[in-house]
């Protein structure tokens, strides 16, 4: 009787078990749920910053006339406008978006790695992380430079009350504006860094597996896709960083 | 045909069994035992991590509750024991600090967050789904090894010269972030601090294999409304912290950098000392948001395991199926959803817009409403069961007494004009002790009463069991409905002395009954450390199934090895509920029993 089969048959729907629902391994699904809790860190972190930066005064004057002072938060295009071997040359965040570019092409590079593995071809998942590999090193580097430029200084620096001149930041001083100001943008960014970096030595290791050649004898790279997943995320959380540091 | 099967699979467990030691003779001690990937051992040992550290947190509130109770006293009998601690007869006043705050943190992360959802997620989770081990073994015992390391780190901060972490377990700045504001403050919250990162470390990789676990490991047939309600809650514990504790981690990070690196997160324009700090343009407040936004569904994530374990035991106990089912899954839900967004109710009188304010009263107060669903479902599930007092199902009644009684002082205290007068009284004290520290406490009792059969293959003793039980019942609303009375009047909390204030003298007598009933109710837990102990080794034998229960952890062999089930995995067929269905041979269908072979109690839609 037919009854009889379906009472003696446990279901088989995509949500009853015996299967994986979301067609994603446990492995996948975890460093989704690691991405999405690191989404609340970083979440934490710029929410500090919007309601930090809330509680200082906006400048109002005209763009011309803006000079670095504590009493209010300074224009990033102000902040950010030197480039390497431009010496004194006013080119507003140009560099911070040369960066941006250099990041989000290792994302470009990354997907051609994991759909290389998709095909199961060697050489290719090899090419692509080594140049997913250049990439976020050279976006590494570029930050190194980024931060020494922000704590050596300007040319002026700031006037003290005591009449000397600082220049530069660090986590105390500040001559671009308030002090938190320059201690937010070291730990954001210096937390954005060390995630940066984190996927970095990840990548590597993807590609001293790949080279021995494991993925091959496993007959698939999973895992390249699961760090490929992390490094998109990376970028992504820059996105948000340089809207809210560079931009707003 | 399933009930041969059940007892097919038994015989094969004995020749397994033997099978085993022979086949695992070279597992050495250290991998089966000590850094084991086998969730029933790493369960095991957050129980009995958990259980050393309740007792120690007991032991830290009852030497606060002696200086409480009797403020005269003299303590030089404690000195061989706390040392330099007690300064010519009394109890240094730092160190109080130290002890509440250490009261505090143990009991609200190390047992009621890692001993409770730790020891039951990794129990319970793969032996109700019906799989073989939790998704990844290996990040589950590192799980554990984090959290025996922050345990460590958070031990030995209790013996530094300066004393232990002392701002509070809510750590506010800027008594947190400025090593000089008090002892405390220095080197002990910075070993606070690295306990917390160590913590949370271990809370999210925990967290993230129970939820990926449960997601792809249902065995075949268990759909999500088949789970046990346990597995529900167990499910969202796990979500709430994976969504919350990032946002400490962020938090403490940020106080880190304020205590050790010189920047202003958190501080702007203080005095120390009648010196002026250089730090401007931060805000303590910004901390309080932070840490309650983690703070706030922290208290779910104490409690919802309890939920999961409560609603489990009452309806086997009560043999009814539970009431409303999928009501209970969506105040889960509900509840889950909304500790997010009800945080600033620990902050009405923290200066914020009283708008705010009313805001976030409204939010909270809608959590009355899962609450109150629950509630009435344990009670329509008792109601006219066939009711078996076992000492589970007594501690589970008594969760539900505890969890009324003191929510019902959380919709005073939910309330953004009340709130002020009892703001950091012994009135808010005595509700969340109420309403999440006893009550899961009552739920982990439960649990472990329940389920000891299937961790040890042995009964704990019955009637220790139920000594245990009033005492404890007793205990604890003898300590906690007396401190309402003094927190309505007034009484602050976190105040080493109160003698000062006449207003308070005449509770000279309240407090020392509190104290008192205190000690007596920690010391009746020895009771229950013996019955533990004992029981392991001399316990009554357990059977296969002890509470004729319908879950699939009762379908293992009694002691089940690793893998859980030596034949197949079992499939699912029914929801876990099928208590006294009419019809049925027995009061109990298990959930691997196909509806084919109980046509006499299939109801039309069981057919479908």
């Amino acid at each position: 009787m037919s009854t009889t089969t379906t009472l003696e048959q446990p279901k088989t729907g995509t949500w009853d078990g015996g299967n994986e629902p979301m067609k994603a391994s446990y492995g996948k699904l975890m460093m989704w749920f690691f991405l999405l809790s690191d989404t609340f860190t970083f979440g934490a972190f710029l929410t500090t910053y919007g309601l930090i930066r809330h509680r200082h005064n906006a400048y109002t004057g005209t763009a011309e006339d803006f000079t670095f002072s504590t009493a209010y938060w300074p224009i990033p295009e102000k902040v950010f406008n030197a480039f390497p071997g431009f010496h004194g040359v006013d080119l507003p965040l140009a560099f911070v978006a040369l960066m941006t570019m250099i990041l989000i092409l290792s994302s470009v590079t990354m997907v051609l790695a994991v759909e290389a593995g998709h095909r199961i071809d060697k050489n290719d998942v090899q090419k692509w992380l080594l140049w997913t590999i250049l990439f976020g090193s050279t976006f590494l580097a570029c930050q190194a430079w980024e931060w020494s430029h922000f704590i050596t200084g300007s040319d002026q620096g700031m006037l003290m009350p005591d009449g000397t001149r600082f220049f530069g930041a660090n986590l105390a001083q500040n001559e671009y504006g308030p002090v938190l100001f320059a201690d937010l943008f070291f730990f954001i960014t210096g937390f954005h860094g060390t995630h940066v970096f984190s996927g970095i030595v990840l990548l590597i290791i993807m590609f001293i597996t790949t080279v021995n050649g494991t993925f091959q004898r496993r007959g698939h790279y999973e895992m390249v896709e699961k760090i490929g997943l992390y490094w998109h995320f990376v970028d992504l959380v820059w996105v948000f960083v340089f809207t809210f540091f560079y931009l707003v | 045909m399933a009930s041969t099967d059940i007892s097919l699979h038994k015989d094969v467990h004995h020749d397994h069994d033997a099978h085993d030691e022979h086949d695992h003779h070279d597992q050495h001690f250290i991998f089966k035992y000590i850094f084991s990937q086998d969730h029933k051992v790493i369960a095991k040992q957050f129980l009995i991590t958990g259980i050393i550290w309740a007792f120690i947190g007991g032991a830290l509130s009852s030497i606060f509750r002696l200086q409480l109770g009797w403020p005269q006293a003299t303590m030089e009998w404690l000195e061989p024991v706390l040392g330099k601690w007690i300064e010519g007869g009394k109890l240094s006043p730092d160190f109080y600090l130290g002890l509440v705050t250490m009261h505090g943190t143990i009991m609200v992360f190390f047992v009621l967050t890692a001993g409770l959802s730790g020891t039951f997620s990794n129990f319970l989770i793969p032996l109700q789904i019906g799989a073989r081990d939790m998704a990844s073994g290996f990040l589950n015992m590192l799980s554990y090894w984090f959290f025996f390391l922050s345990s460590i780190v958070l031990f030995f901060s209790m013996f530094l010269e300066t004393g232990p972490a002392s701002a509070g377990w809510t750590i506010y700045p800027p008594l947190s972030a400025l090593p000089q504001a008090m002892p405390g403050s220095g080197a002990g919250m910075t070993m606070w601090i690295v306990a917390m990162a160590l913590f949370i470390v271990s809370q999210l990789l925990g967290g993230i294999n129970y939820i990926t676990t449960i997601i792809n490991l249902r065995t075949k047939g268990m759909s999500m409304t088949k789970l046990p309600l346990t597995i529900w809650a167990f499910l969202l514990t796990a979500i709430l912290g994976v969504l919350s504790f990032p946002v400490l981690l962020s938090a403490v990070l940020l106080l880190i950098f304020d205590r050790s690196f010189g920047t202003s997160f958190y501080l702007s324009e203080i005095y120390v000392a009648g010196e002026a700090l250089a730090n401007v343009g931060g805000s303590p407040i910004l901390f309080q948001h932070l840490f309650w936004f983690l703070g706030h569904p922290e208290v779910y994530i104490v409690i919802l395991p309890g939920f999961g374990i409560v609603s489990e035991i009452i309806a086997t106990n009560a043999r009814k199926p539970i009431f409303g089912y999928r009501a209970m899954i969506g105040s889960l839900l509900g509840i889950s959803l909304l500790s997010f967004v009800v945080w600033a109710h620990h902050m009405f009188v923290s200066g914020m817009n009283p708008f705010l304010g009313s805001v976030f009263m409204f939010l909270t107060l809608i959590i009355a409403v899962p609450s109150a669903v629950k509630v009435f479902n344990w009670i329509a599930t008792l109601w006219r069961g066939n009711i078996v007092f076992t000492v589970p199902m007594l501690f589970s009644i008594g969760f539900v007494s505890l969890f009324i009684s003191g929510g019902l002082t959380g919709i005073i205290l939910g309330n953004s004009a009340l709130d002020i007068q009892v703001h950091n009284t012994y009135f808010v004290v005595a509700h969340f002790h109420l309403v999440m520290g006893s009550s899961a406490f009552f739920g982990m009792f439960a649990g472990v009463y329940h389920w000891y059969p299937k961790m040890f293959g042995r009964m704990m003793d019955e009637k220790l069991g139920y000594v245990h039980f009033w005492l404890t019942f007793i205990g604890v609303y003898m300590v906690f409905m007396p401190m309402h009375y003094v927190g309505i009047a007034g009484f602050p909390r976190r105040y080493y002395s109160w003698t000062s204030f006449d207003l308070f003298s005449s509770f000279a007598n309240i407090n020392m009954y509190i104290s008192l009933a205190a000690i007596i109710a920690w010391l009746a837990q020895f009771i229950f450390l013996f019955n533990f102990v004992y029981s392991m080794f001399r316990g009554r034998k357990a059977t296969a199934n002890p509470w004729r229960s319908n879950t699939l952890e009762w379908t293992t062999p009694v002691n089940p090895g690793h893998g859980n089930w030596p034949g197949p995995i079992p499939a699912v067929y029914r929801w876990p509920y099928d208590y006294s269905k009419p019809g049925a041979e027995d009061d109990f269908i298990p959930q691997n029993v196909p509806f084919s072979q109980t046509q006499s109690s299939n109801l039309p839609h069981d057919k479908e």
